[in-house]
Order: C-alpha cells, then structure tokens, then sequence
C-alpha cells in the first residue's frame, strides 16, 4: 500500500452558494450579488476538473514528534489530531489550472468577477476535499476504522515547508499536474494538501472543519 | 543502423515502467530514483537489461527527474553518466537479438512555468538544456521528453534539445481523461507545435491505460506527418485485498496495443505499472505486424496553448485591432504602457468571434521586441486564441516567437531576398505558418500573373529552407481602389490562381480596399464576400464592423459550412438586439433617489449602461463636468456604503467597473493636454516577489484608478529593485505593496528597507490577506490597509 500513490477524479460536488459568498466576504445575498455569482458558475464550472492522488503511510509518535516514515515532523498541534492513529493518508487535490486563468483574466478586465471566480475556486476544492474525506470516511467504516478531520500544512504549527516533503512522496506534478513554487504556494492555486489520521477507536474528537477550533478570532471569513 | 533508419521499416518497441520496479526493489517513498543510477548502477543495469531482453528497441536512462533544481551540476553530471553507462552495460549484456537504442530520458522539471507557476520561460530551457548537453556528450541514439502535461514546458524542452545537440527528439505528453494537458491543449495543438519544431516523433504516454487514451491516439495519427509513440499505463492501480494492483493485465495491455498499433502507432512501449512481462507480450504479440506507412498530412494549422486553428474551406477570422495604426487611444495606451487596456481589447475581440488574433505593437518611440514579448506573454496567460505576430522588426519577431507558447502565425515574410533570409530560418527553428506578401525588391506588381510569381519563388525558397509549403500562406495585398479601380480585381485574380494552381491558402487585410473611400464598411463587406467567393482562407478584419460580420455569417450559411445555420442564427438574433439596445438605455429608466442617470448606472454597477449614457453626456457636457458632478459623487456614494458595511465588496467593485467603463469614454474624447487635468499623484502598486496572487492588488488598482490617481501596476512576483526603479522614474508619491502568503512577507520587508533608502520620499501602504497592524508596524511600512477603499482614503490624505 506505502508503495503506491493512487488516483482518484471525481464528479463535480454540489454546489454550495452560502460558502462562496462567505468568500466573497458577504454576509448575505443580494440580487446583484447571486446574477454575478451565477454568471461566473456558468463560465467557470465546465472547465474544472476534480482531482486527487494519495498514499498511505504507517506512523508512530512520541509525544509532539510524529514519524511519519517517509518524514519526522514536531507539531503539537498535528500530533493533537493524530493521537491514537497508527496510519495516515497524505493526499493532494486540485481542481486545475483554467480557474487560475479565469481569476487573471478578468483580475484584469473586471476585479468583480475576479474575486467571485476565486470563491467559486476556493468553495469548490474545500467540496473535492471534502468528497473525497466521505471517500475515505465510507471505505475505512467497512474495516472498522476511523478517520480524524483533515489537517493541512499552516494549520496550527505545523509549518509549510513540509509541502516540500508531500509533493515528493506524492509525485504530484506527475499523478495531477500539481506543482510547488519556491515561495510553497501551490499551481494551480485552488489545490490542497493535507493529512487524514486513520484509527482503530471512535473517538470524542469533535471538531469537523469549521472555524470552531481555530485560534483566529478576527478572521473575516469566520463563520 | 541509426534510430531513425531502423524506424523507417519498423516497428519501434520501447521499454515499460520503472519507478514502480525500483519501489519494489527497496527505493524509500521520496527518494530520487535518478540517485540510484550511482548507489545501485546494478539495479539499475538489470532492469535496463530486462526490457532489452524482452525486446525493447529502446531504452530510456534512468533521468527523469534528473535537474538542476533537485541536484546540484556535479551530481547531476555524475548521475547522468552513471545512468548512460547503465543502460549501455545493459544494452551489451542483453540476449536481445533486436536492434538496441538508448534514450536520454527528459521528465518535466516539477515546476509549472510563469505566469502560472514561477519558473522563467528561458529558465526551463537553460535547465533542459544541461542535461541534454550532459548527456548528449555520453553517446545516447536520442532525447526522449516525456510526460509533459504543460505544452510550454514542452516548447522548453523541445527548444533545449535543439539547440544543445543534433540527436532525434521523441516527445510525448501524459493526457487527462479529457483528452487534453493539464494546462488545456489538445493533441492537435500538440502536433502542431511539436511537428512544427522539428521532433522526429510524438505521442503519449503515462496518465491513462491504453483504452483509454485510444482518442488522444486517434488525433494524434490523424493530425501528425511524423511517427506516433503509445507509452501508456497499465490501467491505474486499484486497492485489492490490501494489496495496489494495476488494473490492465499483460494480456489485456498488449491486445489494446496490437490495435493501436494496427491503425497506425508505430512506436510502442508502457509507462507506470507495465513490467517487462508486459513489454514480452507487446513484442510477442505484435511481431507479425507490419507499421503503417506514414503519410504526409496537409494541414495548414496554428495553436495556441490549448487547441489548433486550421485554415481550411472555413475561412479563418483574424481580428486586427490589437493595433496602433491610427488609433489615439491605442497609442497612448502602449506608450503609458497600459496592458490591460489592450487585453481589453483581445478579449473583446475574441467575444466578437474571432478565431486568431493579430498583435502589431509597433511605435516609433518604444522598444518593440520587449513590448511585443511582454503583450503577446500577457494575452497568452488570459485569451487562449492562436495569435499573429505582426512585426517587420525581425528581432522583435524572433523574441516573440521564442517564447509563443503554441505554433505562431508570423506575419510577414515577402519576396525580397532580404525578408526571407531573416524570416525563414526563424520559421525553421520555432514553427509557424508565415503570411507571405506577394511583393518583392520591384514593389507590388499590377498584374496578377506578377504576384503569383513572386509567390512561386518565395515557396521555392522556402522550401530550400525546408519549409513545407503548408505553411506558407500568400497575401495577395488588397490596395484601395480609390487610387486604381482596378486593384481589386488584380488581388482577387491572384488569390484564385494561387489557391488553384499552387495549391496554397490565402489571408488579406480587408479593409485597404476601401481606403479613401466615404463609409468604407460598404465596399469592405462586399470585397470580403468575392474574396471568400474566390477562396479565401483567412481575413484580417475589424471584427466590431456588423458588414463584416453580416457577409461572414451569411457565406458561411450560404456555402453549407454552417450546420443548421446555427451560427448564423446566433448572430443574426443578437444583431437586432445590438440596434436594439442603444434605444433600450436612452429610454430613461425611473431614477429612484439618483441624481442622474449615471449616477444611477455607476451607483447600480451598471456598465454598459455608464458607458452609453456617458457617450450621449459628451455631446452637451464637458467630459471634466461629467467626472466632477456624476461620476465622482456615485463612487463617493459607493464607498462611503462599503465602509459603513451597508454593501459588500463585490458590490462596490461592480460599481468601481461601472465607472471605469465610463472614464474610458471620457478618456477617448479628451485631447491629450486635458487628460492630465484630472489626474492625482502616481502610485505604484505591485504584489511582491514571490507571491502570484493579485486579486487584491487590482482591486486597489482599479478603486485608485477611479480616484483619479495615476496608476502604474507593475505586476505580481515583481523583484524589490524593479518597484524601486518604477517609484524613482515615476517619481510615485505612494507605493502599494500585497502580500498573501507568510513565505512572501520577508520580500515585502526587503522592498520597504530598499524603498526608504533609494526613495524616502515615498509612502509605502501594505496589504494582503496575512497582514495586520503589527506585520506592518515591524517591517517599517506607513500604513496598514485592511481593504481597498482605505488604501484610496490614504492615498487621497497624502494630497
């Protein structure tokens, strides 16, 4: 299994209009506002595609230091969300490059557009992530296993340089045409990386992907 | 035998998989392969050895990833010949009684490009090109790229190998399930640029198993004059008790591939999952059959980065207005260097229909090999139409054509020996199909009869150049008729003859005719109408002419190239509604609580609207009045509403475009020495090195804009010293700077340290999503602004 990265494309995920106006920064809709979103839906959702490569790693912990066997990382935070997990699957996703052309287009002819074209990017590879979790999710239930919330790099302390380490051992230029930029921001840029912790038990550990544990409190985004 | 002599007869066979057998041999997750070539040369050698022995012709080094930007150059020269030597102790140790070839295997470089990715174009090429030249000097048969997803990283590469060796390129690209890169082209774009530089073979491997990727396969034979490689997976590896298994057997793989082969596929081989067992049952499998014979395909295409434009019975749109040639705006535009302006304007043109875009930015006074670079590199990140470089500086023709990603039209080449001496070898090295004036040293003949001469020895030469005629196209030169009545006639005559006779498509500039004449659109359609008549191919037209329009959609539907007049209907029921419109805004809408009409239209986000009411304003009120009294009391409307949270940001960006579309109209009808009137201080705004998000970096742009603030917008990724060079030269009153990423920060940092050395005059404003207050406090800036519309606040207390 460690020995394989696998690929998996999926079909487009519902749409979810409430999550792109909260990227948008708008607290509720108006009827400007939705003709502008589905305008920019109807040019924009035939040119992604939903894609994502994984892999599956065997891991042990001391305390904050996680062996991750093709990597050791020290976060609190991760090895927080990990406790109790024998296995992970790293994975990548993306939903292509047209939306980063989309967004640079008309960035430069109509910034309206522009920002509403990246909520839509940003809303619809948070739905491939999560598709893909309920993937995960069901195919684990079967075996009698669980899976933590996805935790990517940035979140807490765990630094973005391990980017570098995932991308190598995901091969994922090659399995879904995603690259890493000396600065480690991703093309395409609506991609994500993240660690899903796999365990024996059910446990108490509530959080989901909200905002509810994050420390940020003054975000603009929170929910 | 060489490579290419053993191809000519045969059926070439290459090897399979390799990462997959180096895991299984002990390769640790994240470990480089290419490594292996000097800590296990055995490995490596028994492998190499097996394909061999299963009857590879060719081998592929163990060099995929092998680059500059995961090695340094003395490991890389090590690895390189290490993997060389490997593959040739296999290829002499083999019981294989096959002829034995060795490729140097080229992988992408696991970086995207710019504008994309941040890897410079000329970057890649520099990066290909070292380990071509290492191992070219090691004694390989051929360069084989593979894998590539990025059609421009495949112009790197191909580039690379031609300019560092004399070796056969073999090039083959990993297609998605939808039959395209993942940056979009199709194999037909593929073969054209791929085939238009000069590869000796093309294909597809990787990504999908052979069924699948049975269409990309049938493009690629249909399109391609040269050999087509397969290389495909062994299916995609699926979960089975615990275990990953690829999902296509031997069995199942090799019978796929007998098919493939059978229509036309003359070079074969596996990629990720297939063994050698595979390669044994391919070889076996096949060995009765005899390769397909090529043959010469006469297609006269460009491409873009995602598909190709072929000039065929259906005549070819090219949209001439990116172009300064009697346009003041347009000028003034190329001269203040105002790109998005002319983005502008391809993308209107590409929404009026065209299928090409010709892009002339030729002005006495700028450096036009940089300028054309930088706005054909700027249209290809946003417009995916092929394009018309149109230029008679050769060397502004040459650095455009070295970083066009796709295959060019190059516009022009005539029949001077001058010309074609300076154009050809250009069309030689990077592609393209060459617009060919029908002129020469003795000027433009009257006569028909003296044009296709002239055509005939400028395809003569061409062909000593080794250009094949299909990529020559003949401009036959359209002179107005207002200086001889009988010019039309001579170009007509001469395109029917050279169409008919030699075989050759045609393009004209339309509009020439008519030079001279009152309401030129009259005689343009009506030309444009025999011309296609006579077998014309490709017009260089204004595209926001509705006579152009009106005669191309109707020929079209009249000579059965419009199926159920589909097209035609489209443009004839949106037509009615163009006239229509004009009578739709004039008819005054209920002003509510607006002061005016446009006050209304901006304050509602309205554009087109702003733009028309601001047009019918023009002719009663001074364009200063319209900007004083209407305009600027709407966005102060707008903004004041944003900052109390009454509405939201893509609201008030709506209304900023609303105005915008209305200071251009008020733009193109102010004299030169009034547009300076309204303008505030400079500001230069930039999103910093590293960083290639500037969502919010435009919106500043655009509100400060409005403001009338004179911006200069340097780009995203942009170095410190560049943004320090834009405040000195244009003596910036303020400097914006975004950031999004934490990584990006410390360049923020460093260009506000050199920013308070060279220019302390300037105020420096920061923003992005990672800032706060107290980033910006400790990396010296002036001011933190949380959104756009304090950034304008700021600007404008700074007055």
């Amino acid at each position: 299994m460690t020995n394989t990265i696998f690929t998996k494309f999926y079909d487009a995920p519902k749409i979810n209009k409430k999550e792109i106006l909260r990227y948008m920064g708008c607290k509720n809709n108006t009827e400007d506002i939705d003709s502008l979103i589905d305008d920019c839906l109807h040019e924009t959702l035939s040119k992604l595609s939903y894609k994502v490569c994984y892999r599956q790693f065997a891991i042990c912990q001391n305390e904050s230091n996680i062996n991750l066997s093709f990597m050791t990382i020290n976060s609190h935070d991760l090895s927080k969300n990990l406790k109790g997990c024998e296995n992970i699957i790293v994975f990548a996703a993306t939903i292509g490059i047209e939306v980063d052309r989309l967004i640079s287009k008309y960035g430069k002819i109509s910034p309206a557009k522009s920002l509403c074209i990246q909520a839509i990017g940003a809303e619809r590879i948070e739905s491939l992530c999560n598709t893909f979790n309920n993937d995960i999710k069901s195919q684990l239930t079967e075996k009698n296993l669980f899976t933590r919330p996805r935790f990517s790099p940035g979140y807490g302390d765990l630094p973005l340089t391990v980017q570098k380490d995932f991308f190598r051992v995901l091969d994922c230029t090659r399995k879904i045409g995603l690259s890493l930029n000396d600065s480690l921001l991703m093309s395409p840029s609506k991609s994500v990386t993240a660690i899903i912790g796999i365990c024996k038990e059910k446990t108490g550990c509530s959080f989901e992907n909200t905002c509810d544990n994050c420390k940020k409190q003054n975000c603009s985004f929170r929910r | 035998m060489t490579i290419l002599e053993y191809m000519k007869d045969n059926i070439l066979y290459l090897d399979g998989g390799m990462g997959t057998l180096l895991q299984d041999s002990g390769l640790a997750p994240g470990e480089l392969p290419e490594s292996w070539n000097l800590s296990h040369p055995e490995v490596i050698q028994n492998l190499h050895r097996t394909y061999f022995d299963a009857g590879s012709n060719v081998v592929n080094t163990n060099t995929f990833g092998a680059n500059s930007l995961k090695f340094s150059y003395s490991e890389l020269e090590c690895i390189i010949k290490a993997a060389v030597l490997n593959a040739k102790k296999a290829k002499d140790s083999s019981i294989g009684k096959q002829e034995k070839f060795i490729a140097l295997d080229i992988g992408p470089c696991g970086k995207l490009l710019k504008p994309y990715g941040d890897l410079d174009f000329e970057d890649a090429v520099t990066l290909f090109s070292e380990v071509i030249k290492i191992g070219a000097a090691q004694g390989v048969d051929l360069i084989f790229i593979e894998t590539m997803n990025d059609s421009y990283e495949t112009k790197a590469a191909i580039l690379a190998a031609k300019e560092s060796c004399n070796l056969p390129v073999f090039v083959s690209n990993a297609y998605g399930e939808d039959g395209k890169l993942m940056t979009g082209a199709s194999p037909s774009a593929m073969v054209a640029m791929i085939e238009g530089m000069g590869a000796s073979a093309i294909g597809a491997n990787c990504s999908l198993g052979p069924k699948q990727l049975e269409g990309v396969v049938e493009e690629l034979l249909k399109h391609s004059s040269i050999p087509v490689i397969l290389k495909p997976n062994a299916g995609l590896p699926k979960e089975v008790d615990g275990k990953a298994v690829y999902d296509v057997a031997p069995d199942e793989f090799s019978d796929e591939m007998r098919k493939m082969i059978k229509s036309g596929v003359r070079i074969a081989g596996g990629c990720c999952g297939t063994t050698p067992k595979y390669i044994k049952e391919l070889t076996t499998k096949t060995s009765n059959l005899a390769p397909v014979p090529l043959t010469k395909k006469s297609i006269t295409c460009v491409s873009s980065y995602t598909h190709s434009v072929e000039l065929s019975e259906f005549p070819v749109l090219i949209g001439e207005r990116i172009n300064p040639t009697g346009k003041k705006r347009f000028k003034q535009a190329l001269i203040n260097n105002e790109i998005d302006y002319i983005l502008q304007e391809g993308v209107n043109q590409q929404d009026a229909g065209v299928h090409i875009l010709d892009v002339n930015v030729g002005l006495p006074d700028i450096d036009e090999a940089s300028m054309l670079t930088t706005v054909m590199c700027e249209l290809q990140a946003i417009i995916d139409l092929p394009l018309q470089i149109d230029t008679s500086d050769a060397e502004a023709m040459e650095a455009a054509l070295r970083r066009y990603n796709g295959k060019a039209m190059i516009n022009s080449v005539n029949g001077k020996p001058e010309s074609m001496q300076k154009i050809f070898p250009l069309v030689k090295k990077y592609g393209g199909v060459v617009v060919a004036l029908t002129l020469d040293e003795n000027g433009i003949p009257n006569t028909a009869e003296g044009r296709v001469e002239i055509a005939e020895k400028i395809l003569k030469t061409a062909e000593s150049y080794g250009i094949d005629k299909k990529d020559i196209i003949f401009d036959t030169l359209a002179m107005t008729i207002s200086a001889d009545t009988s010019a039309a006639l001579a170009t007509l005559k001469s395109l029917e003859i050279i169409k008919n006779k030699l075989g050759c498509h045609t393009s004209l500039g339309v509009s020439n005719i008519s030079f001279g004449l009152p309401n030129r659109d009259i005689i343009n359609g009506t030309f444009f109408a025999l011309a296609m008549e006579r077998g014309l191919s490709a017009a260089i037209m204004n595209p926001y002419s509705s006579e152009m329009l009106k005669t191309y959609y109707a020929y079209c539907a009249l000579h059965n190239l419009d199926e159920n007049c589909t097209d035609y209907i489209n443009f004839a029921s949106n037509y009615t509604e163009v006239s229509a419109k004009s009578a739709a805004v004039t008819a005054k809408t209920p002003l509510n609580d607006f002061k005016s009409p446009l006050q209304k239209a901006v304050v509602k986000g309205l554009k087109e609207q702003a733009a028309e009411i601001t047009k019918e304003l023009l002719f009663s009120v001074k364009p200063l009045d319209i900007i004083q009294d209407e305009i600027i009391p709407a966005l102060d409307i707008v903004g004041k509403g944003f900052e109390e949270k009454n509405i939201y940001l893509p609201q008030l960006l709506m209304s900023a475009e609303a105005a915008k579309s209305s200071f251009e109209i008020i733009k193109a009808n102010m004299t030169s020495d009034s547009s300076d009137v309204i303008q505030k201080c400079c500001v230069v705004v930039a999103t910093v090195h590293g960083d290639i998000h500037d969502i919010g970096k435009n919106i500043v742009k655009l509100l400060l804009d409005n403001y009338g603030f004179k911006v200069i917008d340097l780009g995203k990724d942009v170095p410190p010293s560049d943004i320090v060079r834009a405040v000195i030269d244009n003596k910036a009153a303020v400097a914006g700077l975004s950031a999004l990423m934490t990584t990006t920060v410390p360049a923020m940092a460093e260009t506000i340290k050199l920013l308070k050395e060279k220019a302390p005059w300037c105020k420096i404003v920061v923003g992005g999503a990672v800032l706060n207050q107290d980033y910006a406090d400790r990396i010296n800036s002036d001011k933190y602004a949380k959104d756009a519309m304090e950034t304008v606040r700021y600007a404008d207390s700074l007055m």
